[in-house]
């Protein structure tokens, strides 16, 4: 089947996390061969989604993980699991 | 993100409960960005969600003989961070532009991309990492709440669509449909502006050269 390009965006997320089927994938893999516009639309999106799982990108607050385990120290202290 | 392992979590949670205290620190380790980027979603202020994230910490211990195995632990813990967010915001009262509880997903609302031709064309200058991030954390920020929770376990902490639906309380469609709609936002937004970033990570562009 021959699909728009509005037809592709509304699926590129699943695209992406690969939840379409395999006939939809083969509809937008055939688009996309010949689509500039929705190949750079995909390939954006997907960059911030790589871009979004960089652990580098997103830090913990310096010191974040200390300051978590010697509050719970404190409270370990006080109580178990009541 | 570190991969949950069930049988080290219920084996912590039985030696916890018997008297072994410190294991507690290992239980919630790897949950613990995880709680961090979730109430940092709710508040959308460091201290508030650090304090937070303690006091969610604190209450995942204490509460953690009816934590029941039927779902994963971190889901659990999950919800308690939510819970603990959602109080706090109740509590200052803050007025939401977006409901964070509302189940629905209107059809409304503008989600085409951001078109650009020439995103591979134009060579790689290296965007400073912290640059970036800020970047990242500035369109997050300005996607609507629904929408930014999704985004914040689903790719922030590369959730599956079933978990990150048990810890924010949502059908596994919605989680869909928002991420949907808040993946085709931060392209819009932040497309025009990473052009020619090209993160490393193999396989990017793999799979229809």
């Amino acid at each position: 089947m021959r699909i728009d390009c509005k037809h592709v965006w509304q699926h590129i997320s699943a695209y992406i996390d690969g939840e379409v089927d395999a006939a939809l994938r083969a509809d937008i893999d055939r688009h996309l061969e010949t689509c500039e516009i929705c190949s750079a639309v995909l390939d954006s999106t997907r960059n911030v989604v790589v871009l979004m799982a960089d652990e580098r990108v997103f830090e913990l607050p310096v010191g974040f993980s200390e300051r978590l385990h010697e509050r719970l120290d404190r409270e370990l202290e006080l109580a178990g699991p009541s | 993100m570190k991969t949950p392992d069930p049988e080290f979590e219920a084996e912590c949670i039985r030696r916890i409960l018997a008297g072994e205290r410190q294991l507690f620190h290992d239980l919630i380790r790897p949950s613990e960005r995880a709680i961090y980027f979730l109430l940092l979603s709710l508040l959308r202020n460091e201290a508030e969600a650090e304090d937070a994230a303690q006091e969610t910490a604190i209450k995942v211990y204490l509460n953690l003989k009816n934590f029941r195995g039927d779902s994963q632990f971190r889901t659990w813990v999950l919800s308690i961070a939510r819970n603990e967010g959602l109080g706090r915001l109740r509590k200052q009262g803050t007025r939401r532009e977006d409901s964070l509880d509302a189940g629905t997903d209107e059809q409304t609302g503008d989600y085409t991309p951001a078109i650009l031709t020439s995103w591979r064309e134009i060579p790689s200058e290296a965007l400073e990492r912290k640059e970036l991030g800020a970047l990242l954390r500035e369109a997050i920020d300005a996607l609507p709440g629904i929408y930014r929770n999704v985004v914040l376990l689903r790719d922030i902490e590369e959730m599956d669509i079933r978990e990150t639906a048990g810890a924010l309380g949502i059908t596994e469609g919605a989680v869909k449909v928002r991420l949907h709609r808040a993946r085709a936002l931060l392209q819009r937004s932040l497309a025009p502006r990473l052009k020619g970033f090209v993160p490393k990570r193999r396989g990017l562009f793999g799979g229809r050269a």
